[in-house]
């Protein structure tokens, strides 16, 4: 059998990147892990992804795959046993729909909450508490939304962990509560709990410390 | 039992195109719905409560929504001909990456050229916008399609903005055809095929509606 050759370009606080390493880690793949600093884009990685110049991106003997949910499913196709994305197309298709729908809906509203203030920011509030309510109708009764085990959605939804944490540095009441979002909520507890989500989430500590640096400028230093 | 298959879509949309052509390629019978966006039908707000937008496949009373991942369904489940995206993993992974690429830049940069009120955006949309069709032309090199020595997925992606070309270069004031000859040339190949031919409107029917919408916006 030949020798496997995986690489994986990441930053250790971005969920995008997070993702392939939940990714690779329930396929039991091995792989070397290089941390990149964004201000200062190492050529290899300038090299492996010229167009978008960004992490994450899995190479694999030698060869670049880029975009984080196009990495899941060529890992998904590669290494064909765990699978990530369910057999049915048309599950597939759901799984893709709601991937694509945290990406370009739930994250970027997600981003607009905890820098917006006062009223801008209840209806920033209004407003990802609806997507939030959509992405609940897609969970129902699951314990995950890939089923009993954690699945391509699940992955992609790695990111609503970074909104909480988010919400937590900057002292915010956490939008994902219990009693405006209960299925959410269990489903978040579920994760977090989850052996390889706890492997591939940044250190609480130092994430709460890069969330008030990144988000919480207006607020008044000590 | 015959599969029932609805498309919900507007005429002049690049999206909806793109699964007419797919359902072109796979040879499928299908009931079209024209769609009046400023008046939105019951059907298509409950079929896809989340974005309310088109194009939506409905096939045997199941909707899918967002056109590439229509496409991708189409291609599975009728996997019988005309295969879109390829059968080895990476290839499939660069096909879904150029994909993805048409669809988050040519868009949003193209809308600048068209609806911009501001000759300064106007002019960065249309700079934009021609670099990103030099590097699509880059990866298609010398193939005759993005997939290869077949039609593709990607291909499926790009070609449905060709009927939208005249309006950008009439905006823009710009020849795509002088800026990337290639281009042109795989467009007018991907035309010769009755799946895209059949799917893609009229160039001039395409520049009439973009005015029509300027003026509505007040913008002509």
């Amino acid at each position: 059998m030949a020798e496997e050759e995986v690489k994986l370009f990441g930053t250790w606080a971005s969920p995008v990147s997070r993702r392939i390493e939940v990714a690779l880690k329930l396929k039991g793949v091995q792989y070397e892990y290089i941390e990149e600093d964004l201000t200062n884009k190492s050529p290899a990685l300038l090299n492996y992804n010229p167009v978008n110049k960004q992490i994450p991106v899995l190479v694999h003997n030698g060869k670049p795959v880029a975009e984080s949910l196009v990495i899941i499913e060529y890992i998904d196709e590669t290494w064909k046993h765990n699978p990530i994305l369910p057999a049915d197309p048309y599950e597939r298709a759901m799984a893709r729909f709601w991937a694509k729908y945290i990406d370009e809906k739930f994250w970027p509203a997600a981003m607009k909450i905890v820098v917006a203030k006062g009223e801008e920011q209840k209806g920033e509030i209004d407003e990802i508490q609806q997507q939030m309510k959509n992405l609940e109708g897609e969970l129902k009764e699951k314990k995950f939304f890939g089923g009993e085990s954690l699945g391509f959605l699940d992955i992609a939804a790695n990111i609503i962990i970074w909104l909480v944490v988010a919400q937590e540095a900057l002292g915010m009441d956490q939008i994902l509560n219990e009693e405006k979002l209960p299925v959410l909520y269990g489903w978040l507890q579920r994760l977090l709990d989850d052996a390889v989500i706890k492997e591939c989430v940044p250190p609480k500590d130092r994430h709460l410390d890069l969330c008030k640096v990144k988000f919480g400028s207006s607020i008044a230093s000590k | 039992m015959a599969d029932e298959i609805v498309l919900l879509s507007t005429w002049p949309s690049m999206f909806s195109m793109r699964v007419r052509v797919a359902l072109a390629e796979k040879g499928l019978e299908y009931e079209y719905r024209e769609e009046d966006l400023w008046n939105k039908s019951p059907l298509l707000l409950k079929m896809n409560p989340v974005h309310k937008k088109i194009p939506v496949l409905i096939h045997n009373g199941k909707p899918i929504c967002e056109s590439m991942i229509i496409v991708e369904y189409i291609d599975e489940v009728w996997n019988h001909k005309s295969p879109l995206l390829p059968t080895d993993p990476y290839q499939r992974a660069e096909a879904r990456f150029w994909a993805d690429y048409v669809d988050k830049k040519l868009y949003d940069i193209g809308k600048k050229i068209i609806w911009s009120t501001k000759g300064e955006e106007q002019e960065t949309g249309k700079k934009e916008f021609i670099e990103c069709l030099k590097l699509l032309e880059r990866e298609l090199g010398d193939n005759p399609y993005f997939g290869g020595e077949n039609f593709g997925f990607v291909d499926v992606s790009l070609v449905t903005f060709s009927c939208w070309f005249h309006t950008y270069e009439s905006y823009g004031n710009f020849s795509i055809e002088t800026e990337c000859p290639k281009l042109i040339a795989w467009t007018k190949r991907c035309l010769e095929k009755e799946s895209v031919s059949s799917s893609l409107a009229d160039p001039h029917k395409i520049h009439d509606f973009a005015s029509g919408m300027r003026k509505r916006f007040g913008i002509e």
